[in-house]
């Protein structure tokens, strides 16, 4: 009884130092959790979830202080992959399934200059100083819709991308087994 | 329309066809030394695997005629048919092949799905449950047809002597009673390499293999690693204690052995599929097999072998990942 | 003399289909009524337009140049009027548009006054600066601007008349004909890049190309003698297997180096060249010929099969309607049957990579049989010649995990097709891969720019916050200053001060707002 008693206490005696040196010598830095999330999440930074940008949207999730079906371009899939990874469940967003990619583009004979939607811009995609022509660079812009509102004269337009040989993709094998019903 | 425009004329069907072609010089064997009762066995084996096949097909809303006609399904039940005992009731035989086509095959997926030899699932399944029945093997030229028949259709077993224990059977009883080795071989149930009669359809088996590695349906690392394993196992007993230990030609000769070489741990369903992986994979099963008749409960171990190592595949494929063009030092020449 | 030859793995021996255009002679079509230059012809880059419409054009002038180093210049193909600077249908599976310069021949074929260089006295840097400015790619279809490699110091140059796909027979009819001009190319690729020795590898199944290439070889001209003795050079004739006229397959056969899938024949110290474009090369420099033709075979369900020396430019459907396709033709191929495509539109214009085009039938080309499940029989593992196992890939590819396919290997795929044509269940095997393929180059995309929006979102976030608490504490300096001053001067100062610390708000934003693209 008294052997048993000593073996019980040594083990709890030595799992819990090499659980606390754990603790210390292995601590993680910073929020992992939102890290991840922000790794899922598609970087539009486009604000739609309610949050400024993907970041602060990731770091709400990961605090337990939003729903993970927030996220308009991410769409059902992208809810899906966090439900999968938080291991909570599945809300579908209801975005449709599958948008272009879409870059903004700045008509340059009726743009005024007035520097709105160089503020509105997530990611600095749109170049340009008071008073002068803006446009934008399109390897950066996210598509993000979010310059359009501030524009007083309506003259950023969004464009699909072009296709070409380079980004235009080949289908998805259709001859499968074709299922009587 | 995409490349590859031009195809070579291979099919499924095809394939499936020249393994039951290479069947029938085991099956031949079968009939002129046993008597046509596995014929029976077969005809029912096929009907019931064709049938169960059509109404999971169509309860799974799946094409009928396309799968229904590749032949695996014909394949499964000329298999389990030749494993279980030519007498064996007929419905001993439905069972397996239900077990085979719809547990083993269907509900895992159907073909290419599943991840454990239908046959040898059925093998199991029966021997488990009609341990009695699985033991009762006709004689060579013991029974004339007409028995047969009549014990396929579910008469009565009553009668006495028509059935004997098979050589492995005879080996092992043999063995627990302290007799050795030689003294067992000398009774008349054995022949000259395993048991009497039997020897000559594992060589129908083994002919038919061959016939397989000439058309190049199946590659050589799954029999030979199978004869390499059981036999290298069963050589090293031997040699070690001559007495206690039968020597690998009968191993080899004797149960399951022939067609588990070339017709179950060749399924490439649910084998390896690296030439490494197969041949551990079929060594596997050959040391497993070894291992079970020599130590375990029933007197042939092969489908419990060709099951564990079924297991095993997905570790064996992820650890034998063959190496890619250029990959390793000597170029080939 | 290497007598041994080697072997690659895999490998599948379909008919070959060679004597329905091989039998006759290289010959020319009419010109058409106009020639569509494609901008885009080599694989690395593209030409950037140096005529307007409306410019007089002669055959040979230079009409687009090349646009950075890996651009490759192209020329007219016929003397004429540009009359359109537009976009028109690739020769590719999507069908997209690229840039072209359309020409209406004037029917003269009045050539550009031809400046040939000569090999031996001409400095390297010049006579690889001409193999770009003629426009040489890979004439083997995979249109590589010739010039990058050329630019190269090796061992061993390796000329690639394989010509391992069935049906097509353009070099093997160029070897026969133009054998001279061949060898004198090579020759002076082999002077180029430093090569001691030549193998021209060419397929047994042609004896005829070997016996003229061999002939070729014994009367070299004197100029290739210059570059190269005679003795260096030697044909070797390699087994009918496909894919033989893979670069890295061929390599593997006359020298038994395999060449892993991240190694370039160059690290060992081996350069290849397709048997067309050592022609092209030849023509270009000793007789100032830019490239503006190719032979092109148009086989299959056609009148007169064979193969045709076809202006670059010119339409698809006008050379098939030369040929005389025959009725029940359901589509047409580019390329050969194992790797080629079914063309999108027959406006597609015929371009420097186009070595073949087959007008196809359901009964010269069978419909595939339904697919069926795969049983992992293996036997596409033993025909790949890679040493891939595509059922592996497939299984991943169909189920869209396409980090598993990454790891088996994805991407050293070549798309040969001998694992679909060897597979009894009809799988398209290479469907799949080619779908996982631009799966994975988009999903790779996507995550790069995703990568770059966040980091360029976490710099704005950085900037502004800066910004705000550079304008605090500019905003405490000045309060702190002005009570100072309040405090010397009254109150009147006061609220001067706060009036203007009211103005100066909407400035400090204005000051803010212009971006900086520079920063990152």
């Amino acid at each position: 009884m008294l052997s048993a008693l000593l073996v019980m206490t040594g083990i709890a005696l030595v799992l819990g130092t090499a659980l606390g040196y754990a603790a210390v010598y292995f601590k993680v830095e910073g929020n992992p959790l939102a890290e991840q999330i922000d790794a899922i999440l598609p970087q539009t930074q486009c604000a739609q979830c309610g949050y400024p940008g993907c970041k602060p949207y990731a770091e709400a999730i990961a605090n337990g202080e939003a729903e993970i079906n927030l996220c308009t371009p991410g769409g059902d899939d992208g809810a899906q992959k966090l439900a999968e990874m938080l291991g909570r469940e599945f809300k579908p967003h209801g975005a449709p399934v599958e948008k272009l990619k879409t870059v903004a583009i700045i008509d340059e004979q009726t743009c005024i200059g007035c520097t709105l939607c160089i503020q509105a811009c997530p990611v600095d995609a749109i170049i340009g100083s008071a008073k002068q022509m803006h446009t934008v660079v399109s390897r950066y812009c996210t598509g993000c819709e979010l310059c359009l509102p501030p524009c007083p004269v309506d003259c950023i337009a969004l464009v699909e991308e072009p296709r070409t040989p380079q980004n235009w993709r080949w289908k998805y094998p259709v001859k499968g087994l074709k299922v009587v019903a | 329309m995409t490349s590859p425009h031009i195809r070579q004329p291979a099919s499924v069907q095809r394939v499936m066809m020249t393994v039951l072609a290479a069947l029938l010089p085991g099956i031949a064997a079968y009939v002129w030394l046993v008597g046509a009762g596995i014929l029976v066995n077969i005809a029912i084996a096929s009907v019931t695997a064709l049938a169960s096949e059509a109404l999971v097909l169509r309860l799974r809303k799946r094409a009928l005629w396309i799968t229904l006609s590749d032949g695996s399904a014909l394949v499964t039940a000329w298999l389990v048919a030749l494993i279980l005992p030519s007498i064996a009731p007929w419905w001993l035989t439905v069972i397996g092949v239900l077990v085979a086509i719809v547990g083993a095959k269907h509900l895992y997926g159907g073909i290419g799905q599943n991840p454990f030899n239908p046959a040898m699932a059925a093998y199991c399944a029966v021997i488990v449950a009609y341990p009695a029945l699985m033991s009762q093997w006709p004689h060579i030229d013991g029974l004339d047809f007409a028995t047969q028949l009549h014990l396929i259709l579910g008469g009565s077993r009553e009668i006495d002597g028509i059935t004997g224990a098979t050589a492995l059977d005879a080996m092992r009883t043999g063995l627990r009673n302290q007799v050795d080795v030689h003294t067992i071989l000398s009774s008349e149930t054995f022949g000259f390499a395993g048991g009497r009669g039997w020897e000559w359809i594992a060589t129908g088996y083994f002919v038919g293999g061959l016939f397989l590695l000439a058309r190049r349906v199946i590659t050589w690392h799954l029999p030979i690693g199978f004869i390499v394993g059981m036999g290298f196992t069963a050589g090293v007993a031997w040699l070690l204690a001559p007495d206690s230990f039968p020597s690998p030609l009968f191993h080899l000769a004797s149960g399951g052995a022939m067609l588990a070489a070339f017709f179950i741990v060749t399924d490439p369903v649910t084998g390896a599929s690296s030439p490494l992986g197969k041949f551990i994979f079929a060594a596997g099963v050959g040391i497993i097999a070894w291992v079970i008749r020599t130590f375990g409960m029933y007197p042939d171990g092969i489908a419990f072998a060709v099951l564990l190592m079924n297991i095993c595949v997905p570790l064996i494929n992820h650890a034998t990942q063959p190496a890619l063009v250029g990959q390793r030092k000597e170029p080939r020449s | 003399m290497i007598s041994r030859l080697f072997s690659f793995r895999g490998g599948i021996k379909p008919d070959s289909h060679k004597a329905e255009s091989s039998g006759a002679p290289i010959s020319h079509v009419p010109l058409p009524s106009r020639l569509v230059v494609l901008l885009t012809q080599g694989s690395q880059g593209a030409a950037r337009t140096i005529v307007t419409v409306g410019d007089k054009v002669l055959k040979g002038q230079c009409i687009g140049e090349a646009e950075g180093v890996a651009g490759t210049a192209i020329h007219a193909p016929t003397s004429g009027t540009v009359t359109e600077i537009g976009r028109y249908p690739m020769a590719h599976p999507s069908g997209l548009a690229s840039p072209a310069i359309v020409i209406e021949p004037d029917g003269e074929e009045r050539w550009i006054t031809h400046e040939p260089l000569d090999p031996a006295t001409a400095s390297r840097e010049d006579l690889i600066l001409r193999i770009q400015a003629s426009g040489i790619v890979g004439m083997g279809g995979a249109t590589f601007p010739s010039h990058l490699k050329a630019d190269s110091e090796i061992e061993t140059l390796v000329i690639n008349g394989a010509e391992c796909e069935p049906w097509i027979t353009c070099d093997d009819r160029l070897m026969r004909e133009r054998a001279a001009h061949i060898v004198t190319g090579s020759a002076i690729l082999a002077h180029l890049t430093g090569a001691r020795q030549v193998l021209v590898g060419i397929e047994d199944n042609k004896p005829e190309a070997i016996a003229a290439m061999r002939a070729a070889i014994q009367d070299m001209e004197p100029v290739a003698r210059k570059c190269l003795g005679a003795d260096k050079m030697n044909v070797i004739a390699v087994p009918t297997l496909y894919p033989t006229g893979g670069e890295k397959q061929l390599v593997s056969v006359l020298t038994g180096i395999e060449i892993a899938p991240d190694k370039r024949i160059t690290d060992f110290g081996i350069q290849c060249f397709n048997v067309a474009t050592a022609h092209a090369v030849c023509r270009a420099l000793l007789h100032g010929e830019s490239m503006v033709s190719r032979i092109v075979t148009v086989t299959g369900n056609v009148e007169r099969p064979g193969n045709y020396e076809t202006p670059l430019g010119m339409p698809v459907s006008d050379l098939l309607a030369f040929c005389g396709v025959k009725s029940g033709t359901s589509r047409v191929l580019m390329g050969g049957p194992m790797m080629g495509f079914t063309l999108p539109s027959l406006d597609a214009p015929i371009a420097k990579g186009c070595n073949c085009l087959i007008a196809a039938s359901n009964e010269l080309f069978p419909l595939p049989p339904p697919e069926q499940p795969c049983i992992r029989c293996g036997s596409c593992a033993s025909a790949c010649p890679i040493g891939l196992q595509p059922f592996e890939l497939y299984w991943a590819s169909r189920a869209k995990n396409l980090d598993s396919a990454e790891q088996h290997h994805l991407f050293t795929c070549m798309e040969c097709g001998c694992c679909a044509y060897v597979c009894p269940a009809h799988i398209p095997l290479v469907d799949y891969f080619r779908f996982a393929k631009s799966e994975i180059r988009a999903r790779n995309e996507e995550r790069k720019t995703a990568e770059q929006a966040r980091t360029r979102f976490e710099f704005r976030s950085f900037r502004l916050e800066r910004e705000k608490t550079e304008k605090a504490a500019r905003l405490a300096a000045k309060a702190a200053e002005t009570r100072a001053k309040a405090a010397s001067e009254g109150d009147s100062a006061l609220i001067a001060a706060a009036v203007e610390q009211a103005k100066m708000q909407p400035s400090i934003q204005d000051n803010a707002a212009p971006s900086h693209d520079q920063q990152t």
